[in-house]
């Protein structure tokens, strides 16, 4: 019915003379509205990323007796040469093991679980499973970081990169499950049906059909949680507490604390942690982007 | 992965083991420390020694503290005002950026970078740009811009606004983008024919279809706004006096600063109260999909 409205408007617009101006009625050139907040919240955005950007490379001396907004007369490196002497290699390797020691798996068990829901969608044990995992959405980390907590000091895991990485498992599980389980569940039957003919075992299906049919979303996933686990800043500043087991954004924190009074240095540490995930938008923006609003958009 | 159930026809049951090893995770960190919360509610427990049950002590201290109340309304605050600055700009932006024009794609580039930033490194960004001696506004040297910004109770609470605004509006732009481009373009070409002006079109064609969308935003949103926690914390650390602290944050005031684990508790535990209830008041409104009311933190 949609497409015959489609085609009647369609005549209909050719029958008669087409109006001048009718370019992108979706956001078009005259919706002037959307074209002021455009440019409004490019100003928003780029002033302070432009200052943070400039003034890293500004000694600390001259950057009192300077206007802000002017780019630096002498570039220097010195802010980013204290940033790396203040251990920050330590802390970016930290974020790095946490990150991928909690992705990996999270996502490895979240695809299995899914694939046990789709392709059992008849078991009422797994049904009771998904809804758990859905219900999970709705669980904050903040009001479970206390029994979190607990729970980590008794295992002995207090103070170590493990400790951050355990729950930071579980809380990856619910959005990742759901994710995955909708995309797989979009693989055609003939295919599964073809494998189970050819005498495949579930596992061997799961890993050789499933799981490359449904890559994209396996990468999406894998962004949207390590973003996450990346910036996380509540597990670290509860669970450690040596300054060697921070990860970089706790890093950045005490950094700030400690340096309060030195602009550029605490600038150069903002640019310096988020680096890496500014290259990863530059070489796969589109990844990165449906990876942010995973499960949110679809 | 002994198990090796090849005898899938009709019974998928076997299947189940698959989802062992994400259910275990899930339990064990989110599960279990949910209802540890609650129970832990009932105790006294100072973070290091014993725990031990003392019934209702912890929530008769907290719900005669006035700083329960007040925390309440603080919370309710940032939610109210950052969905009404957020969702109109959200809106129009993802109107904007749903147009295919090529300079749109090029600011849409600069737009999100916002999303890759953590927020202890927005938080630190702004507490840098803002200061009153150092900042942006005193090195420009205009007096209206070189404010005590984080100073003064009712300055502070409007940056937080800001900051979180700048911080997800890119994240919500992305959603409504999405939501925009699914709208389809001969409805636009059939009101135009009907001569609907492009302020008529928006409100009876854009508004109407965008229902879901900005019911799954505002859920985001608001169910989101309960846990900033890691960006107020860096930025004002609930100041000045208590003017923005939230109720996450005071939770963790009195958990982790006042080793009071028990109230702490109590405060998790209607965090969690309250935003379950939101989550259902607002499927209520419509809401086609109540998991995707929450993602951590973050």
């Amino acid at each position: 019915m949609a497409t015959t409205l489609t085609q009647q408007q369609e005549q209909a617009a050719a029958a008669r003379p087409r109006p001048t101006t009718r370019q992108g009625a979706v956001g078009g050139h005259r919706n002037w509205l959307a074209g002021v907040a455009g440019w409004l919240w490019l100003a928003v955005v780029v002033i302070p990323i432009y200052w943070i950007v400039i003034t890293s490379f500004k000694l600390q001396s001259s950057y009192y007796a300077t206007n802000p907004l002017a780019p630096p007369t002498e570039p220097t490196l010195r802010n980013y040469q204290m940033v790396i002497e203040a251990d920050f290699a330590q802390y970016f390797i930290n974020s790095l093991i946490v990150t991928l020691g909690a992705v990996i798996p999270a996502v490895l068990m979240s695809f299995m679980a899914s694939y046990a829901i789709v392709r059992s969608a008849s078991s009422r044990v797994l049904r009771i499973v998904n809804s758990l995992f859905l219900m999970g959405l709705a669980i904050p980390l903040q009001a479970t970081i206390i029994p979190i907590y607990l729970i980590i000091i008794r295992l002995h895991l207090y103070d170590s990169l493990l400790g951050m990485i355990l729950p930071s498992i579980a809380f990856a599980i619910p959005l990742s499950v759901l994710v995955l389980s909708n995309f797989i569940r979009d693989v055609p039957r003939e295919l599964f049906e073809s494998m189970r003919i050819d005498g495949a075992t579930e596992w061997a299906t799961l890993w050789r059909l499933a799981f490359p049919l449904t890559r994209p979303a396996v990468v999406t996933v894998a962004i949207y949680n390590a973003l996450t686990i990346w910036n996380g800043f509540l597990l670290p500043l509860i669970l450690t507490q040596s300054p060697d087991k921070r990860t970089l954004p706790l890093a950045l924190w005490a950094f700030q604390g400690q340096y309060s009074v030195n602009v550029p240095a605490i600038l150069a540490s903002v640019v310096l942690t988020t680096l890496p995930i500014l290259i990863l938008y530059v070489v796969g923006r589109r990844q990165l982007l449906s990876g942010l609003t995973a499960g949110f958009s679809r | 992965m002994s198990v090796t159930p090849a005898t899938t026809r009709g019974r998928h049951g076997s299947l189940a083991w698959l989802a062992v090893p994400a259910l275990v995770f899930f339990v064990g960190f989110a599960v279990i420390p949910l209802v540890g919360v609650l129970a832990l509610s009932f105790t006294s427990w100072d973070g290091i020694g014993d725990i031990s049950v003392s019934g209702f002590t912890s929530w008769h201290a907290v719900l005669t503290d006035p700083g329960l109340p007040h925390a309440l309304w603080v919370t309710f605050l940032v939610m109210a005002l950052s969905w009404a600055v957020q969702t109109p700009a959200s809106l129009l932006l993802g109107v904007f950026l749903a147009g295919r024009q090529r300079y749109r794609a090029v600011l849409a580039v600069l737009y999100f970078v916002p999303l890759l930033l953590s927020s202890a490194a927005i938080a630190i960004t702004y507490k840098a740009l803002l200061d009153p001696n150092f900042g942006l506004g005193a090195g420009l040297g205009i007096e209206l811009l070189a404010q005590d910004w984080l100073g003064e109770a009712h300055l502070a609470f409007g940056i937080v606004i800001f900051v979180v605004s700048w911080q997800f509006i890119p994240f919500h732009s992305l959603i409504y983008q999405a939501g925009v481009r699914q709208i389809p373009r001969s409805m636009y070409e059939a009101a135009e024919l009907d001569g609907a002006g492009r302020v008529r079109r928006f409100f009876s064609i854009t508004l109407p279809q965008l229902k879901y969308t900005i019911i799954t935003s505002s859920t985001l949103m608001v169910v989101g706004s309960l846990t900033f926690f890691d960006l107020i914390f860096v930025l004002t650390e609930g100041g000045p006096g208590d003017a923005t602290r939230v109720l996450a944050l005071d939770m963790y005031k009195r958990g982790f600063q006042a080793n009071l684990m028990g109230p702490a508790s109590a405060i998790a535990v209607i965090l969690v109260l309250v935003g379950l209830a939101l989550a259902l008041l607002l499927r209520r409104l419509g809401g086609r999909d109540p998991s995707s009311s929450q993602m951590e933190g973050a």
